[in-house]
């Protein structure tokens, strides 16, 4: 066994990693970016090395570094990880180059997987379902039609030279197959200027249902499956293993392929093989068609780990060190039901764009996994993966479990960044979610209810009112004496779209009433806890000018600083004015000329002194009121722009 | 010692006296919330529409949030000018700005375009006054039109009409107690001075307007046309004519830009630590089934001491000498206190003791509270022989010239020279506030009534006239009910005789509010007069 590994990765994984190495009695090195130096890896490794700049070509591209860190450092084996070098096979063979040892693949099998036509070719010789289709160069339409017969329909007609839809063409029955050929070619000659077409096996109800391998670098096993169907352009969301519906046959006989498909190429390590299902009507033994091997530790192989209690890391890390599969097949099997959500900074209504920013607060319910490579104060930038964490459940049927990441996930505080964690709460209570129905296109059928953002209450307007007063704690006697009727004080609030003015009453105290709209809410505290209307005040999270209601997955309000306005408002008139009484030098800008804010637009010279006016806002020139050369007065217009809705 | 209470929380007096102050307490009540809404739904309505915050709402957004709010005068102008000026057309008090204890004077554009009528400007006045004594910051958030026209004869002319407040201003600036404005509507004529003599002051834009003569007077005096916002709008003040400081985009943005300007006082003169202290023993709930709804019922007035004072400890001082004078120290909200408070008519004894007293917290330097409910020092020969105007005029001499604060709080009533050594208005205290059973004036009605009708009744028998009772009663009616009507609460805090009215049960949080306030003024040395011995 080693007693140093070098973890070539960040965040989760590197963080995760970590852990099991760790609890082996391994010694760990990290390392990082510049822009890492404070990241969780590195604070939990024993060691950590900087190899870089912010960019992933870098830093954590960067093979010849990592090496050498991990020489300098007394590392034996080093770890991947996922993505960045992971599938590298280059790296492979340098670490092994370099002496030590690579924890996963041998480069040959990694190169074997990493051609996907070659990988599907390679598969079907070693009897592994492929999905059936035609790739081949004879484009006479007789023989297309044959092809299609053989693959079965429905079949997909597709421009080889294709993208976007174009040339595309879905044909049910064997009688439509002629028509809609002459079609997706006329339209495939128009768009791509090539009427080559290739035709597929049209998977009607597609599921995305992996199987983990390992091997030993001949033999394999199995570690059953994971159903990874749950994504949105073919990004996986949440996965879960067991698969929804799954029989022992389909299960033997694609456990089997996979155990094939690794052995076939003396795959080492942990390993994933990708099957398209076919849904459509149920599983069966024979809708199943391989469509990659990853060749590396998966994002989601927690959930393997809940359902058979193994750790892939410690299996990852003992086999490199050449010790045999840690169990037999026989040996394996399948205990309850896990789920994996995958939480993201992103603005889910904007359409799912990553998002950045620091993480004011970030903590995570009990009874859950969260694998998290970030802390509170820790920020997400945009040089890597917005993933704050992975929730992971583990429950004794797929129905408790599927409840337990529903709670999990509504206990899961993030404040100083939007985060997709209200999308994955509504698909964790998705009614053909919880019936198992699922297949890679359910989130887009559904996209508008899942994607809606949780709408705030007044109680949550009124908890944030209080946090942003700081009113949410009892306060002394003098709270809010009035001789008569209490003060009421407005706090205006932004929560997406709405902004709305609360109105605040302090009674006393321990009670304040709350005015939102027509609603009005009363705080008060019970035994030190703050409750609205009776019931129990969800905790905030407060920082200069946001609040977070832990509520809903989260609810933000931005509290707009009124000492922030004149800025916003010191555009004006458009008007450049003389500073003071001088002669203009010169005029650099003509009248329709776009100009940007802060640019030149003219230099007055006034007490031996050039002074140069700038555009104090984007617009375009109206007018030009002066000419280089002329004397002007203080506070006499030079330059006007135009109206800002003009412009 | 821990005072004792003798009074039974359940019997039928306890739950007659409270019964009778809650239907006192619902008139005042009743008149503070008109007060409170100025000019009425129309003017305020209008006053929105136009973008600005309504009067109380600009002070509660000046204020910290949860600040207390001391306010001074809530009912002045009840009753007063065909009721035409709620509030008095200004709101004033003291409040929290960046925890430091401030006077806000706020004007009511609803109420005659914030026109002062004479109580406008005595109300002003006493809120700088209150300032000036406590050495307070103020904040004057302005929206008026300045002096009201009809009533100019009562509002200009005379040392405490309206000029006094630009004077006022220059004293305390020239004392280093920062005066400050925030023009949120006009300030027109005088009222351009309150911005213009202040430290700092901020003007809203497009909304707050100062100038010496508007554009009406401006287009009859020189036949110049302009408009309000070239003539002394906010971009002018600040940019050209300098008048104004900061200019704000709107009303949450001058305000906020008002809390800004007194977080930038300095801590200097920064307001104390605000303390608190345990509660009193006693509920001070219960003060309305305590205290008698008569007047004329005679009670220990420990009662409602033992209801206002931290853990209802009361150190009592002299308890066996002029019993009818109760004097002893305690703390309020942990604030030490010197109580002098009635229990019935003031003797010679009572008198030398109340003087004793005085000097006593004077050479302390602790504050004095004044619970008064007197009818007025004893009468009759044996009284007046002893001296006891020399004895009365050693407490009076006392209260008058001690350089301790003073705060007085009618419980009940106030009658005669008891006024004066209770520490009335005229002997400058601090603070004056009123219950709602208490009675102001010179003697009791009956009192005055009965003087009269014995002169009335001479003068017939002289002139051998006979005087039937029924007409002596018809002649009295008149006079008992001219002083029933004079001696209300609503009466005298209308004409500011007090700066408020309150609920019995707040009188602690009141007193402890006060006193934080005149502890913001450091306390001097005492001279006091010639004392008649």
């Amino acid at each position: 066994m080693f007693d140093t590994i070098l973890i070539a990765n960040r965040g989760e994984i590197a963080c995760r990693v970590i852990r099991t190495a760790r609890a082996m009695g391994l010694r760990t090195v990290a390392v990082h970016s510049d822009v890492d130096a404070g990241a969780a890896h590195v604070a939990m490794a024993d060691v950590a090395v900087c190899i870089g700049g912010a960019a992933p070509a870098d830093s954590y591209l960067r093979g010849d570094r990592i090496i050498a860190a991990a020489q300098a450092t007394g590392a034996q084996a080093i770890h991947p990880g996922y993505g960045f070098l992971s599938e590298n096979p280059d790296f492979v063979e340098a670490v092994e180059a370099a002496g030590l040892t690579f924890i996963g693949p041998s480069a040959a099998a990694i190169r074997a997987m990493g051609l996907k036509d070659a990988a599907k070719a390679l598969m079907e010789k070693a009897g592994v379902p492929v999905v059936p289709g035609y790739h081949g160069a004879d484009q006479d339409p007789g023989h297309l039609e044959v092809e299609a017969d053989r693959i079965g329909y429905p079949v997909l007609i597709k421009a080889v030279a294709g993208g976007g839809g174009k040339g595309m063409r879905l044909v049910e029955t064997p009688a439509g197959f002629v028509d809609a050929l002459e079609r997706a070619k006329a339209e495939a000659r128009t768009a791509f200027g090539n009427d080559s077409v290739l035709i597929e096996k049209f998977v009607e109800k597609p599921r995305h249902i992996e199987v983990q391998v390992f091997g030993d670098g001949t033999r394999a096993v199995h570690l059953f499956e994971r159903d990874c169907s749950l994504q949105r352009r073919h990004q996986k969301v949440i996965e879960e293993a067991p698969a929804p519906g799954m029989t022992p046959e389909m299960r033997a006989a694609m456990g089997s392929a996979a155990v094939r498909a690794a052995e076939a190429i003396g795959y080492r390590g942990a390993g994933t093989v990708e099957f398209i299902v076919d849904g459509s009507d149920g599983l069966r033994p024979n809708g199943f068609w391989f469509m990659e091997m990853n060749t590396r530790l998966q994002v989601e192989h927690p959930v393997t780990e809940g359902i058979t209690g193994v750790d892939l890391v410690e299996w990852q890390i003992r086999v490199a060190a050449g010790e045999p599969l840690p169990l037999r097949q026989e040996e394996l099997s399948i205990t309850g039901h896990a789920f994996e959500a995958r939480l993201y900074a992103e603005d889910v209504p904007a359409g799912f764009l990553p998002a950045t920013g620091t993480l004011a607060h970030l903590s995570f319910p009990e009874g859950v996994r969260a694998d998290s490579g970030v802390r509170s104060g820790d920020a997400i930038s945009p040089f890597y993966d917005p993933m704050i964490a992975k929730v992971i459940v583990h429950g004794p049927t797929r129905a408790v479990a599927l409840r337990q990441l529903a709670r999990g996930l509504e206990g899961c505080r993030v404040a100083g960044t939007v985060t997709n964690l209200a999308f994955l709460g509504a698909l964790a209570r998705h009614e053909g979610f919880a019936a198992g129905d699922v297949d890679t296109g359910l989130i887009a059928r559904d996209l508008s209810a899942l994607a809606a953002e949780p709408r705030a209450e007044p109680r949550h307007w009124a908890r944030a009112a209080l946090a942003a007063t700081g009113l949410d704690a009892p306060g002394g006697w003098d709270r809010g004496f009035a001789l008569w009727a209490p003060l009421a004080r407005r706090v205006t609030l932004r929560h997406g779209d709405e902004v709305v003015d609360c109105v605040l009453r302090a009674e006393g105290p321990d009670r304040a009433r709350i005015a939102i709209g027509e609603a009005e809410v009363l705080a008060e505290w019970q035994g030190g806890a703050l409750r609205l209307d009776g019931g129990p005040a969800p905790e905030v999270h407060v920082a200069p000018l946001r609040v977070t209601v832990f509520d809903r997955f989260g609810l933000a309000f931005d509290l707009p600083d009124p000492l922030e306005r004149a800025s916003a408002a010191g555009a004006g008139d458009g008007l450049t004015r003389a500073p003071m009484p001088g002669r203009v030098v010169k005029v650099h800008v003509h009248a329709g000329q776009a100009v940007a804010a802060g640019d030149r637009l003219a230099v007055l010279e006034a007490m031996k002194m050039e002074h140069t006016m700038q555009a104090a806002r984007d617009g375009v020139v109206a007018e030009v009121l002066v000419a280089a050369g002329d004397q002007v007065e203080a506070g006499a217009p030079l330059i006007r722009l135009e109206e800002e809705d003009a412009a | 010692m821990r005072l004792q209470s003798s009074v039974v929380t359940g019997s039928e007096t306890y739950r007659a006296n409270r019964a009778a102050h809650l239907a006192a307490l619902a008139e005042i009540e009743q008149a503070a919330g008109l007060a409170a809404e100025g000019g009425g739904p129309k003017a305020r309505e209008r006053h929105v529409s136009r973008g600005k915050m309504l009067p109380r709402e600009r002070v509660a957004n000046l204020l910290d949030p949860g600040s207390p709010f001391l306010e001074i005068g809530a009912t002045a102008g009840h009753g007063l000018y065909d009721d035409a000026a709620p509030c008095a057309g200004v709101i004033a008090g003291i409040g929290l700005v960046e925890g430091r204890q401030v006077m806000v004077v706020c004007n009511d554009a609803t109420v005659k375009g914030g026109t002062y009528y004479p109580m406008s400007v005595k109300k002003h006045l006493r809120a700088q006054e209150i300032a000036l004594e406590c050495r307070l910051p103020c904040v004057y958030l302005v929206d008026s039109g300045g002096a009201n026209l009809p009533n100019q004869d009562e509002v200009f002319p005379d040392r405490d009409h309206f000029g006094r407040i630009f004077y006022n201003q220059a004293q305390m600036s020239a004392q280093g107690i920062a005066q400050i404005a925030v023009v949120m509507g006009s300030c027109t004529a005088g009222g351009a001075y309150v911005p213009a003599m202040s430290d700092v002051t901020i003007i809203v834009k497009e909304q707050g307007t100062i100038f010496l003569a508007g554009p009406p007077l401006v287009k009859a005096a020189t036949g110049e046309i302009v408009t309000a916002e070239d003539l002394g709008g906010g971009d002018v003040h600040t940019r050209l004519s300098g008048v104004a400081d900061y200019l704000a985009e709107d009303d949450a943005h001058a305000l906020a830009l008002a809390r800004r300007a007194v977080a930038s006082l300095g801590r200097a003169s920064a307001t104390l630590d605000l303390g608190s202290g345990p509660p009193p023993a006693y509920d001070p709930d219960e003060i309305l089934g305590a205290v008698p709804a008569s007047l004329s019922t005679p009670y220990d007035i420990r009662e409602v001491i033992a209801r206002i004072v931290d853990e209802s400890y009361f150190d009592d001082f002299k308890p066996r000498f002029g019993e009818t004078l109760v004097t002893g120290f305690a703390r309020i909200e942990g604030m030490d206190c010197g109580l002098i408070a009635n229990n019935g008519v003031l003797f010679s004894e009572a008198a030398q003791k109340g003087a004793h007293f005085v000097e006593l917290c004077s050479q302390r330097k602790i504050p004095l509270i004044f619970l008064q409910n007197i009818t007025g020092f004893m009468v009759g020969r044996k009284y007046e022989n002893e001296g006891i105007a020399r004895h009365g005029a050693k407490m009076v001499t006392a209260v008058a010239t001690t350089a301790v604060p003073k705060i007085t709080l009618l419980v009940g009533g106030s009658f005669g020279a008891g006024n004066y050594g209770m520490a009335g208005r005229a002997y400058q205290p601090r603070f004056l506030w009123t219950w709602p059973n208490s009675r102001i004036s010179v003697m009791g009605g009956a009192q005055a009534a009965g003087v009269l009708a014995t002169v009335k009744r001479d003068a017939i028998e002289r002139a051998g006239g006979a005087w039937s009772a029924e007409d002596e009663a018809a002649f009295k009616r008149p006079t008992v009910e001219m002083f029933e009507r004079q001696s209300h609460p609503l009466y005298a805090s209308a004409r500011l005789w007090d700066d408020g009215i309150l609920d019995p049960r707040k009188s602690r949080a009141v007193l402890a509010l006060s006193l934080r306030a005149a502890l913001n003024a450091p306390i001097g040395e005492t001279r006091f007069g010639v004392f008649r011995m």
